[in-house]
C-alpha cells in the first residue's frame, strides 16, 4: 500500500515530468498554429495584386545576418542550460544576458525591414502577399516579444532567487521555447525568404 | 489604422446610439440586464459575496470548475432555445404577405447567434463540464495535470460567454452566420460590430478550449491510477483523449483564422477580401478544417458516455471494447481529411470532390462499429430502462438517420442538389441534438448523484426525454421534407404559392414540445433539489457501476479518494466487487497536496475581456491597460511558488470519519 501511495504524491521530481510534457504539448499546438499561417502564406504568395513580389522585395544577406543572430542565440541559451547543470548562477545570468542581447538585437533589424517595407508603401495593406508576410513573420517576432519578457522575468527572479526546483523546470522550459523559435526560423527563412527571392 | 483614427479616442465606436432600438432587440437587452442585477441583488440580500469568492470563483477543484460550467451552458442553452422559438415562429408565420415577427438584418442576427451560441457556449460547456466532474475521478486521479490552467481555461469560456450577450445589451451581433464567411464578414459588407463580438467571444473562449485540451491530455496520460495501463482505461476516458486530442490540432487552426479575419477587418489586410489579393475561399477551407474535427470534438465525449452508461444499465461488460478504441482514432484521423465535405459545390474538381465524398462515407463505418457494440453490450444484458438508458435509445435511432442522411450527402453529385438546404439543417441537427446532446444529458443524470450526493428524480427525467425526442421529430422531420423541395436555410421570409407553409407550423409545434422538454429538466433538477434527502446516494454507487468513480464516496471529498484506487482490471469497481474485496478497514491515510484557492484564472480572463470589448469598440487606450493587465497576472501567478497546501493524513481520516 505504501508503494502505491508515493506514485501518487506530487513529488518535485513527477510535477516537473508533468509539467515539460504539458509544454512539449503547448509547444506542438503553436507549431500547427505556425503550419497553419504557412500554409496561408504559400497560397497567397503569387497574389501580390500588381505590387512587388518577394524577389524585389527582400534582402538575402541582410536577413542572412538576422538568422545568425538567432542561431547565435540559440546556442548560448544552449550554453546556459549547461551553466544551469552545473549549478552556477552567475554563469546562467551571464549566458542569459547574452542570448537576451541577440535576440533583441534580432527583433530590432526585424523591426527595421518591417518599417523599411511600410515606409516603401509596401505595407500589409498592399496585397494579400504582404499581409500573409507580415503576419507569418510577425507571429514569429511577437514570440520572440514575449520569449525576451520571459527571460528578463526569470532573470530577474533568478537574481534574488536560490536555484530551486521551480527554477530549473522554468528555465528549462524558456529554452524549449527559444529553441522552437528558432526552428520555426529557420523555416520562414527557407520558405518565405529564400524560396521567396528566387 | 485609419478606421481607429476616425473614432473617438477615449469612446472608441461606442456611443449611446449602440442601445437597442427595436422592441424585441430591447427585451433582450432588458433580459440580460435584468439577469444581472437580480443576481447581484440576490446575492447582496443573502450575504454570499464571501461564500461565492472563496468556495466558487477562486476554486481550482476541477468538480466545482466542471458545475460551473455546465450552470453557465444551460443559461445558455436556454439563450439558444429562445432564439430558436423567434426563427420557428418567424419561419411559421412569414409566407406570402405575412412577414412574420423579426426584421431581414435581425433574423439573421437570431441565426448566427443560435449556431454560436449552441456550438460553443452550450455543447463546448456541457462537455468541458463532464471532462471536468468525470475524467480525475474515473482514472483515480485526485487532481488534474495543472489546476490552475485549468480554472484560467473555464473562466476564458466565461469571459466569451459575457462577449456574445453583451451583444444584446451594446451594439449588434454578426449577421453572417456562424461560421462567418468572407467577403459578407469583412468590413466592406458587415462595417458594425456584430462580427468582431463573434470573432472575439470565439478567440477568447477558444484559447481557453485550447489549454483544456492540453491539460486532460497530460492529465489522462500522466496521472492514471496504479495499474490502469492505457487499455485498462475507462471507455468515456478513452473518448475525452481521442476528442482533447483532436482539440490540440484543431484549435491553433481556429485561433489563426479568427486572428486573420480580425486583421482584415481592423488593420486594413486582405486575407480574404474579394479585393487585392484576397482569397475568401482559404478562409472556408481553414475554418472547416477546424470546424470539421470540431463537430467530432462534440461527438465523441457523447460516445463515451454512452459506452458508460449501457454497460451499466445492461449490467454488463462493454462488447468490444478493443474495436471501441480502434473506433474512436480511426474518427480522430479520420475528421482530418473530410472537411471539403462542407463545400463540394466550390469547384475544386471532380477528382477531389471523390476524394473527400468517399473518405466521408469511410468515417461512418468506426462510427457504425460503435452502434452495433452499443446494441451487442445490451443484447442478452439485463436492461434497466433508466432515464439515461432512453437517451442512449432515442440516440441510436435518430443519430443512424442521421447519419445515413450525411451519407447521403457525402455523394458529391448529390450535394451539388442539398447543399444549404433544410435538409442539410435538419441532418446536421440530427447529429448535434439526439447524438451531442442527448449524449450530454445522458451523462448529466447518469454523473449527477456522483456529484451532488442525490438521484434526481426520473419519472420527470423520462418526461423530459419523451418530450425532446417527439419534438425532436415534430421539429426536423419537415425540415428534411422542406429541404427535398427545395427550400434553403436561412431564409426570413417565402412566397406563399409554394406551399411550405404547414411543414414550418408543424416545425414550429415541435418547438413547443422541446420547450415543455426543456421546461421537464428544470421542473426535474428544481424538485430533485426539494426532495433531496429521499434521494440520497449513501453508498457512492448508486447505479451498481462499473468504474472508479463510483469508488469513492458522493458527493466526492476535495481530494477524491482518501487512498488512491487500484485500476489494474477493465471495470476496476465491478471487477473489485465481483471478487468481494473487502476495502482495508483502517486504511493507511496519507498526507495530501492539494492546490490553493486562486483569483489569477479570474484575473487574466478578465484583462481578455477587457482587451476583447477593446478591439471590439476600437478603444486603444483600454487595449492597452488590458494587455498591461494581462501580462502583470500571468507574471505573478507563474513566478509564484507558493501554490500548494496540505491535507495532513490526521485531517483525512477525520473528514472520511464523518463520511
Amino acid at each position: 500500500m505504501a508503494a502505491i501511495e508515493s506514485t501518487n504524491q506530487l513529488s518535485d521530481a513527477q510535477a516537473d515530468d508533468r509539467s515539460l510534457f504539458g509544454f512539449w504539448l503547448y509547444l506542438m499546438t503553436d507549431c500547427i498554429l505556425f503550419a497553419t499561417l504557412f500554409a496561408t502564406f504559400v497560397v497567397m504568395r503569387n497574389n501580390t495584386a500588381g505590387g512587388p513580389a518577394g524577389s524585389t522585395l527582400f534582402d538575402l544577406p541582410y536577413v542572412l545576418t538576422e538568422t545568425l543572430l538567432l542561431l547565435a542565440s540559440s546556442f548560448t541559451a544552449g550554453l546556459s542550460m549547461i551553466a544551469l547543470q552545473r549549478q552556477r548562477k552567475r554563469h546562467i545570468l551571464g549566458w542569459l544576458a547574452v542570448t537576451f542581447a541577440l535576440g533583441a538585437a534580432f527583433l530590432v533589424m526585424e523591426l527595421l525591414e518591417f518599417h523599411h517595407l511600410a515606409t516603401d508603401g509596401n505595407s500589409w495593406r498592399r496585397s494579400g502577399f504582404l499581409s500573409a508576410y507580415f503576419t507569418l513573420v510577425g507571429t514569429h517576432g511577437l514570440h520572440i516579444t514575449v520569449g525576451l519578457l520571459w527571460m528578463g522575468v526569470l532573470a530577474w527572479k533568478l537574481r534574488t532567487q536560490a536555484l530551486g526546483q521551480n527554477m530549473v523546470r522554468r528555465l528549462t522550459m524558456l529554452n524549449m521555447f527559444w529553441h522552437f523559435l528558432d526552428i520555426v526560423w529557420i523555416f520562414i527563412f527557407s520558405i518565405v525568404y529564400m524560396i521567396g527571392a528566387l | 489604422m485609419s478606421l481607429f483614427a476616425t473614432t473617438s479616442a477615449l469612446w472608441g465606436r461606442l456611443s449611446i446610439n449602440e442601445l437597442p432600438h427595436d422592441v424585441i432587440m430591447a427585451g433582450g437587452a432588458v433580459t440580460v440586464v435584468g439577469a444581472v442585477f437580480a443576481t447581484i441583488a440576490l446575492l447582496t440580500i443573502t450575504k454570499r459575496w464571501k461564500w461565492l469568492w472563496k468556495e466558487w470563483l477562486t476554486s481550482v477543484d476541477p468538480k466545482k470548475i466542471g458545475i460551473m460550467y455546465i450552470i453557465l451552458s444551460t443559461l445558455m442553452l436556454l439563450r439558444g432555445l429562445a432564439d430558436v422559438i423567434m426563427m420557428r415562429a418567424q419561419q411559421a408565420l412569414a409566407s406570402g404577405d405575412a412577414h412574420g415577427i423579426l426584421s431581414a438584418d435581425h433574423f439573421q442576427q437570431v441565426f448566427s447567434a443560435h449556431g454560436t451560441i449552441m456550438i460553443f457556449f452550450v455543447a463546448m460547456g456541457f462537455m468541458f463540464g463532464l471532462i471536468n466532474l468525470v475524467v480525475p475521478l474515473q482514472i483515480g486521479s485526485r487532481d488534474v495535470s495543472f489546476p490552475f490552467l485549468n480554472a484560467t481555461s473555464f473562466w476564458l469560456f466565461a469571459a466569451g460567454v459575457v462577449l456574445v450577450n453583451l451583444s444584446l445589451v451594446v451594439g449588434e451581433f454578426s449577421a453572417a452566420g456562424w461560421l462567418a464567411y468572407p467577403p459578407l464578414s469583412e468590413l466592406q459588407y458587415s462595417p458594425g460590430t456584430g462580427v468582431d463580438y463573434w470573432i472575439w467571444s470565439l478567440q477568447i473562449s477558444g484559447a481557453g478550449s485550447l489549454l483544456a485540451g492540453i491539460n486532460f491530455i497530460a492529465t489522462i496520460l500522466k496521472m492514471r491510477a496504479p495499474g490502469m495501463t492505457l487499455m485498462k482505461m475507462p471507455m468515456f476516458t478513452w473518448s475525452v483523449l481521442g476528442a482533447m486530442t483532436l482539440v490540440v490540432f484543431a484549435f491553433p487552426i481556429l485561433t489563426v483564422t479568427l486572428t486573420l479575419l480580425a486583421l482584415d477587418r481592423s488593420l486594413g489586410m486582405h486575407f480574404f477580401t474579394s479585393v487585392m489579393g484576397g482569397n475568401p475561399m482559404m478562409y472556408v477551407n481553414l475554418i472547416w478544417a477546424w470546424g470539421h474535427p470540431e463537430v467530432y470534438i462534440l461527438i465523441l465525449p457523447a460516445f463515451g458516455v454512452f459506452s458508460e452508461v449501457v454497460p451499466t444499465f445492461s449490467r454488463k461488460r462493454l462488447f468490444g471494447y478493443t474495436s471501441m478504441v480502434w473506433a474512436i482514432w480511426a474518427i480522430v484521423f479520420l475528421s482530418f481529411i473530410v472537411w471539403l465535405h462542407h463545400f463540394f459545390t466550390m469547384g475544386a474538381g471532380a477528382d477531389v470532390n471523390a476524394f473527400f465524398g468517399i473518405m466521408t462515407m469511410i468515417i461512418a463505418v468506426p462510427t457504425g462499429v460503435k452502434i452495433f457494440n452499443w446494441i451487442f453490450t445490451m443484447y442478452r444484458g439485463r436492461v434497466h430502462f433508466t432515464s439515461p438508458m432512453l437517451w442512449f435509445m432515442g440516440f441510436v435511432v435518430m443519430f443512424t438517420i442521421g447519419g445515413v442522411a450525411g451519407v447521403l450527402m457525402a455523394v458529391p453529385p448529390a450535394d451539388f442538389q442539398l447543399h444549404n438546404s433544410l435538409f442539410l439543417v435538419a441532418h446536421f441537427h440530427s447529429m448535434i441534438i439526439s447524438g451531442v446532446l442527448f449524449g450530454y444529458f445522458a451523462g448529466l443524470s447518469y454523473w449527477f448523484p456522483k456529484i451532488f450526493g442525490f438521484k434526481l428524480n426520473e419519472t420527470l427525467g423520462k418526461l423530459a426525454f419523451w418530450n425532446w425526442l417527439i419534438g425532436f421529430i415534430l421539429a426536423f422531420v419537415p425540415l428534411y421534407i422542406l429541404g427535398l423541395m427545395g427550400a434553403t436555410r436561412r431564409m426570413d421570409h417565402y412566397d406563399a404559392s409554394l406551399g411550405w407553409q404547414p411543414l414550418f407550423i408543424v416545425a414550429g409545434v415541435g418547438v413547443m414540445f422541446v420547450i415543455a422538454g426543456v421546461g421537464c429538466q428544470v421542473l426535474q433538477l428544481a424538485y430533485s433539489i426539494w426532495k433531496r434527502n429521499e434521494n440520497r446516494d449513501t453508498t457512492g454507487d448508486p447505479w451498481n457501476a462499473r468504474t472508479l468513480e463510483w469508488a469513492t464516496s458522493s458527493p466526492p471529498p476535495e481530494y477524491n479518494f482518501a487512498v488512491i484506487p487500484d485500476g489494474s482490471s477493465r471495470d476496476a469497481l465491478w471487477e473489485q466487487k465481483q471478487n468481494n474485496k473487502p476495502l482495508p478497514k483502517d486504511p493507511l491515510y496519507t498526507d495530501i497536496v492539494v492546490p490553493k484557492n486562486t483569483p489569477y484564472g479570474l484575473f487574466i480572463a478578465g484583462a481578455a475581456l477587457a482587451f476583447g470589448f477593446a478591439m471590439i469598440w476600437h478603444i486603444l487606450w483600454l487595449g492597452a491597460v488590458a494587455v498591461f493587465a494581462l501580462l502583470l497576472a500571468i507574471i505573478t501567478r507563474t513566478t509564484s511558488d507558493n501554490t500548494t497546501r496540505v491535507i495532513t493524513a490526521k485531517e483525512v481520516k477525520t473528514m472520511e470519519g464523518t463520511q
